[in-house]
């Protein structure tokens, strides 16, 4: 089948603005977007410029704007987009360097602004820490997190307010704050607390449809929301 | 620009992550280059899990995983590494979960083990649980844990910075030069960036980008090997390069051995549990090699599904419970990537190009050697799937990846950190990068050249074909001939990116160059070692020949372009080379 790949490019060293692409690519029902996108880079246009590596969804470096979501162009085959015109565009509200190349600093500084990172009190142990099943179920969900950033970008709060940490760092903070063995919750709360933190959170929900790792994203927002409210009361 | 660090690591999988964290808690000056951000490294892709004998859940010695990892490497092992590898499992597992690593637990709280192809108790007798793991993402884990505590300990990253070169002073690195430093092509501009430095490590993952059908990702594509290649150094045990038997059929996407270590079958057409002709022992859990070539053969006698060239992985019969609990990913792969449901459907599944055991000879120290009576090449250190310490032989065991980044990588780390201090910074010439711009500019200016992905296409085609889990010296030939044409065609290569602003067309070029480095070097080895051991199957020498080939292979450049093949003893301590029966 044929397929209409309308693409968002945009070259900083020959556009003025951004402008859509149009290219007529042969697709089979299976094929994944990356392999549309690949198929235009290598038989029509090398200049077509986008990230990936895995190609299965587990590196995170291909999330964009597909068809108005925000998803993994490895993850998402052309018969589940339905119909013979794909759009694609880069992820929204990041600065875009090149075509769907965003970048990527801001969104990892705010990883980074919730100590993602295990910090135990105590003496380290001779042989592993013990965990029951249970403890460790509780933040199983947000150890999936492959920060493509999905689902910070997909997010009207975050478009609104720059500033606000997002679904992603909420995420990895989650991640910490309900692992059994790690005893700086106190700290990170503290942090998600700010007024840039979980209260921006509007519960919209775009960042679970847009989550390519199917991450309860607004369930950990609320859990840590919650952490914080009884931590003061 | 020039930058000036007291040790550089490229690249940010596992094997760069741990050296970067022992160099950061040594307080030694240390950075990390990366082409791709950190967390999209391929170690993320790991699945089934990283194995000690932790013994949690049956009784286990470190010495039966020495023994499974010599024998499953065929006797190519270097068993004074096997044996650091297998005693050293266990600290750093046990090391990794107090860094946070979320490990399934045992109903006691322990860090849960499985069983993994070729890992057994008592030397031999049958399968044992010695593979720990996090569902079948034990390899996102890692990466995940041991870059957040690059996070805590805050190394300095370089993310985006593709190393094209390396730096030498006092001559080339295979003639006693030493390592100085590295250039680097800074991906967001275009900018050729030098770093000094008095120590480099290599920690650039693997190149199964070399085959069409491959468990790898795009960005595996042998840099680090082609690099040191370039300057002298040797590549160690190229021919030996690992097939896993299950992967998604056409597209190669893995699906773990875990699900055969939580007891999935392999199947025929006529729904026989095939392995019972090859391995009646440990059956499904045989190594990788042996798995790859039955499925092969079924394919060959017709007994492939309908016909075709695939087999059926089935998983139905281990219930849904266990299917979400131990195997959630792969069987989402399975949904998304083949529209199957694995809870009713058996999957089709063949060989896919995997892992590579050769890469840059190191010693146990992990610093790299340049020749057969392992010379220390000054400066330079390599960890990981790049390296070749030779802990995996002739073929490596399932989950022994994982250990080698962790042991050696934490070796690495720990030995730069001693080395720097007695050394002063190298000088580095003004017009270092000066070779390179020469080259990227000589790509980017052709008007009208060779297609990059027509030479990448090609080469993955020839690869698969005739240098793959069979091989004969006829097919090798045509693959030397087709890797000659090949690299002759690159010399004229040109891409249509003219740019300097994140020009990925200019870098996948660079990229194909290196593929056609290693490949050339595969092939030669291959050609030279007229028997079949591990992953090296020569159809036309079907046995092992430990009077002739027990030996490492040093292929390096020869003057006319072609390759110089030198051998290098294998170490033997403790188990004498035996027939490998399963
Ligand atoms: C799908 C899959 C599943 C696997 N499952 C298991 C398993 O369950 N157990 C197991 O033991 N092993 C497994 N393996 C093998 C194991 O995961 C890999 O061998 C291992 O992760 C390699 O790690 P590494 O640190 O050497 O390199 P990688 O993790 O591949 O990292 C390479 C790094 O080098 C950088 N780099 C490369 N070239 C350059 C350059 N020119 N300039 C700058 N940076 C560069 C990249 O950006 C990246 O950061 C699996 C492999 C695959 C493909
Ligand atoms: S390329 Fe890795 S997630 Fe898509």
């Amino acid at each position: 089948m044929q397929i209409e790949l309308r693409v968002l490019r945009y070259d900083p060293e020959r556009d003025q603005q951004p402008h859509e692409a149009t290219y007529t690519v042969e697709a089979n029902p299976m094929d994944r977007v990356l392999d549309l996108l690949h198929k235009v880079k290598y038989e029509q246009d090398g200049t077509l410029t986008f990230r990936r590596s895995c190609a299965h969804g587990v590196c995170g470096s291909d999330a964009m704007l597909i068809n108005g979501r925000n998803r993994l162009a490895c993850k998402i085959r052309v018969d589940q987009l339905k119909g013979k015109r794909i759009t694609v565009a880069p992820l929204p509200g990041l600065p875009v360097m090149k075509d769907l190349v965003v970048d990527m600093e801001g969104f990892f500084a705010k990883f980074r602004s919730v100590h993602p990172y295990l910090q135990p009190s105590g003496p380290v142990p001779e042989r592993e820490r013990l965990q029951s099943a249970k403890d460790r179920a509780k933040f199983d969900d947000t150890t999936k997190c492959i920060l493509c950033a999905a689902c910070t970008t997909s997010c009207p709060s975050f478009w609104a307010q720059p500033f606000y940490v997002g679904p992603a760092a909420i995420v990895n903070a989650h991640r910490f704050i309900f692992d059994s063995r790690d005893d700086a919750a106190e700290e990170r709360l503290e942090i998600l607390a700010d007024r840039d933190g979980v209260w921006r959170c509007r519960t919209v929900f775009n960042c679970v449809e847009a989550c390519p790792r199917e991450i309860h994203i607004t369930q950990a927002i609320l859990e840590v929301s919650r952490a914080i409210v009884e931590r003061h009361a | 620009m020039i930058h000036e660090h007291d040790a550089l690591i490229v690249g940010a999988g596992g094997a760069g992550l741990w050296a970067a964290l022992e160099l950061a808690k040594a307080g030694v000056d240390a950075a990390v280059l990366t082409k791709l951000y950190p967390t999209r490294s391929h170690t993320g892709a790991a699945q089934g899990g990283v194995c000690a004998a932790l013994g949690n859940q049956e009784e286990d010695h470190w010495e039966w995983h020495m023994f499974d990892t010599i024998k499953g490497g065929d006797y190519l092992v270097d068993q004074d590494a096997a044996e650091v590898l297998a005693r050293e499992a266990i600290e750093t597992v046990i090391e990794l979960e107090h860094m946070g690593l979320p490990f399934n637990r045992t109903p006691d709280g322990k860090i849960d083990q499985r069983r993994f192809g070729g890992h057994t108790r008592n030397y031999g007798e049958g399968p044992v649980m010695r593979a720990c793991f996090a569902a079948d993402r034990t390899g996102h884990m890692i990466l995940q844990t041991l870059y957040q505590q690059c996070v805590k300990l805050g190394v300095k990253f370089y993310d985006e910075y593709h190393v094209v070169d390396l730096i030498t002073e006092g001559g080339e690195l295979g003639d006693g030069g030493r390592c100085a430093g590295v250039v680097a092509y800074r991906i967001a501009d275009g900018e050729l960036v030098t770093l000094r430095s008095k120590a480099v490590m290599m920690a650039t993952g693997g190149f199964g980008r070399m085959f069409r059908v491959t468990s790898n990702a795009w960005s595996l594509t042998g840099d680090g090997v082609a690099l040191a290649y370039r300057h002298g150094v040797p590549a160690q045990d190229m021919e030996f390069y690992q097939f896993h038997p299950t992967g998604i059929v056409g597209i190669g996407i893995l699906l773990s051995e875990a699900a055969r270590g939580e007891g999935a079958y392999l199947l025929d057409n006529d729904g026989f549990r095939f392995m019972e002709r090859y391995a009646p022992k440990l059956m499904e859990l045989a190594p990788r090699d042996m798995v790859s070539r039955a499925i092969t053969q079924e394919i060959r006698a017709g007994r492939g599904i309908n016909g075709k060239d695939y087999v059926y992985l089935d998983v139905r019969h281990l219930g849904r419970k266990k299917i979400d609990e131990k195997l959630p990913d792969i069987t989402d792969f399975v949904r998304v990537y083949q529209g199957l449901e694995p809870y009713t459907d058996p999957i089709p599944i063949q060989p896919t190009a995997h892992y590579a055991m050769g890469g840059i000879p190191t010693n146990l120290l992990a610093q790299v050697t340049r020749d057969a009576s392992n010379t220390v090449v000054p400066g330079l250190y390599a960890a990981g799937e790049t390296a070749c310490v030779s802990v995996h032989g002739a073929n490596r065991l399932g989950t022994n990846s994982l250990v080698d980044l962790l042991v050696f990588g934490r070796r690495a780390g720990r030995q730069m950190a001693r080395d720097v201090k007695g050394v002063g910074m190298p000088n580095v010439a003004d017009d270092v990068t000066e070779p390179i711009r020469a080259e990227l500019d000589a790509i980017r200016g052709r008007v009208k050249g060779e297609r990059k992905e027509a030479i990448r296409t090609e080469l993955a085609d020839v690869m698969m074909d005739d240098a793959g889990v069979y091989r004969d010296a006829v097919g090798l030939e045509r693959a030397r001939a087709k890797v000659a044409e090949l690299r002759e065609r690159y010399k004229n290569v040109s891409v249509d990116d003219k740019g300097t602003v994140f020009n990925t067309d200019l870098l996948e070029a660079r990229e194909v160059g290196y593929l056609l480095d290693t490949a050339q070097t595969m092939v030669a080895a291959a050609i030279n070692r007229k028997e079949s051991r591990g992953a090296h199957s020569r159809e036309d020498f079907p046995d092992r020949d430990d009077v002739n080939f027990l030996t490492h292979s040093l292929a390096t450049q020869a003057a006319d372009g072609g390759v110089d093949l030198a051998y290098k003893p294998v170490t033997i301590t403790k188990f004498q080379p035996k027939p490998r029966i399963y």
